[in-house]
């Protein structure tokens, strides 16, 4: 089965990315496709790599980085909510004068179409937020 | 984008300005609109609060963006449902709306949200 | 369908609207804060309890174990891990998240 996943929630404020990427890797564990991870809201702020937890603290960033390289997911990070919480790749940056991007490995960013894209596109789609 | 329309329901319970949410939930619907799926969208709980009249955000130098709502229609989004609970709950009736909706029962919006392919909620 | 709720009922809504909104025979998951719905001994006990006789309801035990009260809930409440999560999601045709 495809599925969609909508995480709405930052890292480590809120467990939703915890919850979606427990349900993702269970899902792929289970031979299902994940057809697309699709960050909004606050859930953008799962996209940089800039995060430091703690040491013995889970790395709930670099985990979805993982995760993607592993199974080659596509993980979307909107660009609306994106720029207003100042998550940028090298093209966002450039686009709008800044001076540095923060995007982690295995994300992308493009536009809300993606998310709706998705939900046609998959045969569930499963919201993770707050 | 090939394959057969869906039936996309947009489910809000958040007030508006608090949080984000209501906002961004608007921002989806709105690129939704293009992809011509079966849309409609229904406002429960807190959510009620987003299409209230006379919201004045001048002063909280927020946007206002309940007007957007009443654009819906020329995004061809037309299917707006209000929960009847919700509104009475609030003090709230038909009136103090911002656009034009059905108010519906519980189990009129259950019945709906059974009809549904995918469900997007906020 | 499945509906999802990861809300406590003692700070939120989101159970009681899921349970005034779902259709009979749906299934219910109860999970993160939500969990805390599942309670044994509480004040929404009754509600789920009585929730019980139209839906399926099912917690998620990891989450119970996180919070403590993998031991202290209502009977009949069905406990599933991740992978049941999947499951769920698979055997019913859509899902909607209660925030």
């Amino acid at each position: 089965m495809k599925f969609t996943i909508q995480v709405s929630e930052g890292p480590y404020n809120h467990q939703a990315s915890d919850t979606a990427y427990q349900f993702a890797k269970a899902a792929l564990a289970k031979g299902h496709e994940i057809y697309r991870v699709f960050f909004y809201h606050d859930g953008v702020n799962n996209a940089t790599r800039l995060t430091t937890p703690p040491q013995d603290d889970r790395n709930v960033v670099n985990r979805w980085s993982a995760l993607a390289a592993e199974h080659n997911l596509d993980l979307v990070v909107c660009v609306a909510a994106a720029q207003r919480r100042g998550i940028a790749d090298a093209d966002e940056a450039k686009r709008n004068g800044k001076d540095a991007d923060n995007i982690a490995p295995g994300f992308r960013i493009s536009g809300l179409g993606q998310l709706i894209e998705g939900g046609i596109q998959s045969d569930r789609l499963v919201v993770f937020g707050d | 984008m090939g394959g057969d329309v869906k039936k996309f329901m947009y489910v809000n319970r958040k007030a508006p300005h608090g949080t984000v949410y209501a906002l961004e939930s608007l921002e989806v619907v709105l690129i939704g609109a293009a992809f011509e799926q079966d849309v409609s969208v229904v406002f429960i709980d807190d959510g009620v609060f987003e299409i209230v009249k006379g919201q004045v955000t001048t002063e909280v130098e927020m946007k206002n963006f309940s007007n957007t709502y009443k654009a819906l229609e020329m995004y061809d989004v037309e299917k707006l449902y209000v929960s009847k609970d919700s509104l009475e709950e609030r003090g709230l009736s038909e009136d103090d709306l911002i656009v034009d909706v059905e108010v519906k029962t519980a189990a009129e919006i259950a019945a709906l949200m059974e009809e549904q392919d995918v469900i997007l909620s906020f | 369908m499945l509906h999802t709720v990861n809300k406590s009922p003692f700070e939120k809504n989101s159970l009681s609207s899921c349970l005034a909104h779902a259709k009979e025979g749906s299934a219910i998951l109860l999970i993160e804060d939500g969990v805390y719905g599942a309670l044994k001994g509480s004040k929404m006990a009754a509600e789920v309890q009585d929730a019980m006789g139209k839906f399926t309801l099912y917690a998620l035990g990891p989450d119970l174990k996180a919070r403590g009260i993998a031991d202290k809930i209502i009977d009949g409440v069905k406990v599933i891990d991740y992978a049941g999560f999947v499951d769920l999601a698979c055997e019913n045709d859509k899902v909607q998240s209660w925030l």
